[in-house]
C-alpha cells in the first residue's frame, strides 16, 4: 500500500487564481481551472530530455504554481522501476512493447501514440573515418557502440543492421541513448546509431549522417498517464499538451516526426 | 579480554542493535526469497552466466596481480622509511577508499581515454584501454588497490623491524633482507590484502562501465551483467541470479579467509 501525502494541493486553489489571471492560454472556457496545477513527476525515455525540459520551462511560465519534475533513463529502465512501485505520474517510452509491458500490469490508462523518431548514424565531428552508411559500420577496426538490448534505440538499431545484412560487433553496449552518444563524444568510439533527435542534442559535439528511409526504422513513442497517479487532471494535461500541444510542437521542432 | 564477567545486557541498546541486524539481513533474505530455485541450475551453466564469471575471475585476478605489484612496494615504503611528503601520498592512495567509483571511472577516462595524449600514444602500439579487458582490469585495480596498500602497511607497522636489524648485523644486504625477512613477516598481512582487494575488484562496476563499457566476454563482469539484466532487458529473475553468485562468492571469500583476514585487521 501506498499513499501519498499532497501538500502541494493545498496550493491548487492560489494555483487556479493565478492561472486565471495570468494565462496566455485562450482555449476554453473562462470558467474553468488551469488544469495545469500542482506537482506532477515524469518518467520518459532519455532521447525526450532536451525538449521535454525546455517544454518545461514554458509549461511554468504559462502556469504558475504547475511544476514537473522528470525522470529520464531508458524506457525499459523506466518500466522496471514503475512495474517495482516508484511513484510517478505519467510515463513516456521509445517504442511500444516497454509500454505493453505497463498495459499489461494494468499500472497505465490507455497509452498514446505521440511521436516517432528514426535512426542517424554519429560520427565524430567532421567525419573522419568517412562513414557514408550503415554497411561502413562493419569497417574492421572500427570501433562501434550500440545501445543493449532491450533498450529501445539498441532494438532499433539492431533491426535496421538486419535488414541491411549488416554484421557489427560492437565494442560496447551502453544503457541509454545519451550514454551512446557520449562514447562517440568522448572519441572512445568512431561511431554509433542513435535517434536523429540525439544528434541535435548533441549538437556540435558529433556529426550525423543519415539513414536513408528505406534502410531506416522508425519507431513510435507511447506517453501515458498511470493510473497510481496522485495528480491525473495535470499528469492528463500534460499528456494531452504531449500529442497536440506545446509539448508536441517542441517535440516536432527538434527533430521528433508525427505520430501519425 | 576479561573473563567471567557477567553484565545484563543494555536492553535500551538492544533495540537498535537487532535493528542494525535486521537492515543487513531482511535485504539478503529478499534476494534469497526471489530466487527461483527451479530455474537457477540452468541459469548458473547458461553461455551468459559462465561467460560474465570467466571475465569476473580474469579482470579482478588481474587487478590482485597489478596492486601486488605496485601496492606492496608503496606499502613497503609508506611503512619504513620516511620519505618527504609520506603524508600526502598515503592520503592520496587511501582516496579511491571514499570516492564514488564513477569518479574513478571518469577519472580514468579523461587520463587514458582513446583520445588523451597517453591513450593515442598507447593507440600506436595497437592498445586501446577503453572497451577492452585490460580496460576493465585497471578500473578494477584503481578502486581495489587501496585495500591492499593499506592493510599490508599496517601489518608492516605493526611489527617491529627488529627481525630487519638482527638480519642486517648478520651482514644481509637490503635487498635479501626484503626478500627473506621482511616479505615473508608480511605475508599475511600481504594475503589478507589481496583478499580484499580481489574482493573489491570483483564487486567492482562504477569505475568499470564508465572506464571500459559494457559488452558480454569483454568488458561485462557479474556485477555489469547483473545491472544490464535488471536496468537493460528487464530479466530481473536473471538479475537476482547473478546477485546470488556474487552474494555466494562474497560468502565463500569470508569463510575461506575469515581467519587471516580478520587476524591481520585485528
Amino acid at each position: 500500500m501506498r499513499s501519498r501525502i499532497r501538500p502541494l494541493l493545498l496550493f491548487a486553489p492560489g494555483a487556479i487564481v493565478l492561472a486565471a489571471c495570468g494565462s496566455t492560454s485562450t482555449s476554453g472556457p473562462s470558467a474553468s481551472p488551469d488544469p495545469f496545477s500542482g506537482s506532477i513527476t515524469v518518467f520518459a525515455a532519455s532521447s525526450l530530455t532536451s525538449p521535454f525540459n525546455t517544454a518545461e520551462k514554458g509549461l511554468e511560465l504559462d502556469h504558475p504554481g504547475f511544476t514537473a519534475q522528470y525522470s529520464y533513463g531508458s524506457s525499459q529502465a523506466l518500466v522496471t522501476q514503475i512495474i517495482n512501485g516508484a511513484p510517478a505520474d505519467v510515463i513516456a517510452t521509445a517504442n511500444t512493447s516497454t509500454m505493453q509491458q505497463l498495459v499489461a500490469k494494468g499500472l497505465v490508462d490507455t497509452p498514446q501514440a505521440f511521436v516517432k523518431n528514426k535512426l542517424e548514424i554519429i560520427v565524430a565531428p567532421g567525419n573522419p573515418k568517412n562513414i557514408k552508411g550503415l554497411a561502413d559500420l562493419a569497417t574492421p577496426g572500427l570501433s562501434v557502440v550500440l545501445a543493449m538490448a532491450g533498450v529501445p534505440v539498441g532494438d532499433y538499431a539492431t533491426k535496421a543492421l538486419k535488414a541491411a545484412n549488416v554484421s557489427v560487433t560492437p565494442k560496447s553496449l551502453e544503457s541509454d541513448d545519451a550514454l551512446v552518444v557520449e562514447q562517440v563524444e568522448s572519441g572512445n568510439a568512431d561511431a554509433a546509431l542513435v535517434f536523429v533527435t540525439d544528434v541535435v542534442s548533441a549538437a556540435s559535439k558529433v556529426t550525423g549522417i543519415a539513414i536513408p528511409d528505406a534502410q531506416n526504422v522508425i519507431g513510435t513513442y507511447e506517453i501515458a498517464v498511470l493510473k497510481s497517479s496522485t495528480n491525473t487532471t495535470a499528469a492528463q494535461a500534460f499528456v494531452t499538451s504531449a500529442v497536440s500541444g506545446d509539448i508536441q510542437t517542441e517535440l516536432l521542432s527538434v527533430g521528433f516526426l508525427k505520430a501519425s | 579480554m576479561s573473563r567471567g564477567v557477567t553484565r545484563r545486557p543494555l536492553l535500551g541498546l538492544l533495540i537498535p542493535a537487532a535493528v542494525a541486524v535486521l537492515f543487513i539481513a531482511l535485504p539478503l533474505i529478499g534476494l534469497l526469497a526471489h530466487v527461483d530455485w527451479s530455474n537457477l541450475p540452468s541459469q548458473l551453466v547458461s553461455t551468459d552466466v559462465l561467460t560474465a564469471l570467466r571475465l569476473s575471475l580474469e579482470c579482478s585476478v588481474i587487478a590482485v596481480v597489478i596492486s601486488l605489484l605496485i601496492g606492496v612496494p608503496l606499502a613497503y615504503l609508506l611503512a619504513r622509511t620516511s620519505l618527504p611528503g609520506r603524508r600526502i601520498v598515503r592520503g592520496l592512495v587511501t582516496l579511491p577508499l571514499v570516492l564514488p567509483p564513477v569518479v574513478g571511472g571518469i577519472a580514468l577516462q579523461t587520463a587514458l581515454g582513446r583520445t588523451t595524449p597517453i591513450g593515442t600514444l598507447l593507440d600506436h602500439f595497437g592498445i586501446v584501454l577503453p572497451f577492452s579487458t585490460a580496460g576493465a582490469a585497471i578500473a578494477e585495480a584503481f578502486v581495489g588497490f587501496p585495500f591492499l596498500v593499506i592493510t599490508v602497511e599496517a601489518g608492516l607497522r605493526q611489527r617491529d623491524d627488529h627481525f630487519e636489524e638482527v638480519a642486517a648485523t648478520l651482514g644481509a644486504r637490503p635487498w635479501r633482507r626484503f626478500w627473506e625477512v621482511t616479505l615473508p613477516l608480511a605475508a599475511p598481512s600481504i594475503a589478507a590484502g589481496a583478499a580484499l582487494c580481489w574482493a573489491r575488484a570483483l564487486g567492482e562496476f562504477g569505475a568499470t562501465i564508465t572506464f571500459a563499457g559494457s559488452f558480454p566476454g569483454t568488458t561485462e563482469t557479474l556485477p555489469i551483467a547483473a545491472y544490464s539484466s535488471f536496468e537493460g532487458s528487464g530479466q530481473i529473475g536473471m538479475a537476482i541470479t547473478l546477485s546470488l553468485l556474487l552474494l555466494a562468492i562474497s560468502v565463500l571469500v569470508l569463510v575461506v579467509l575469515r581467519d587471516r583476514w580478520l587476524g591481520a585487521l585485528r
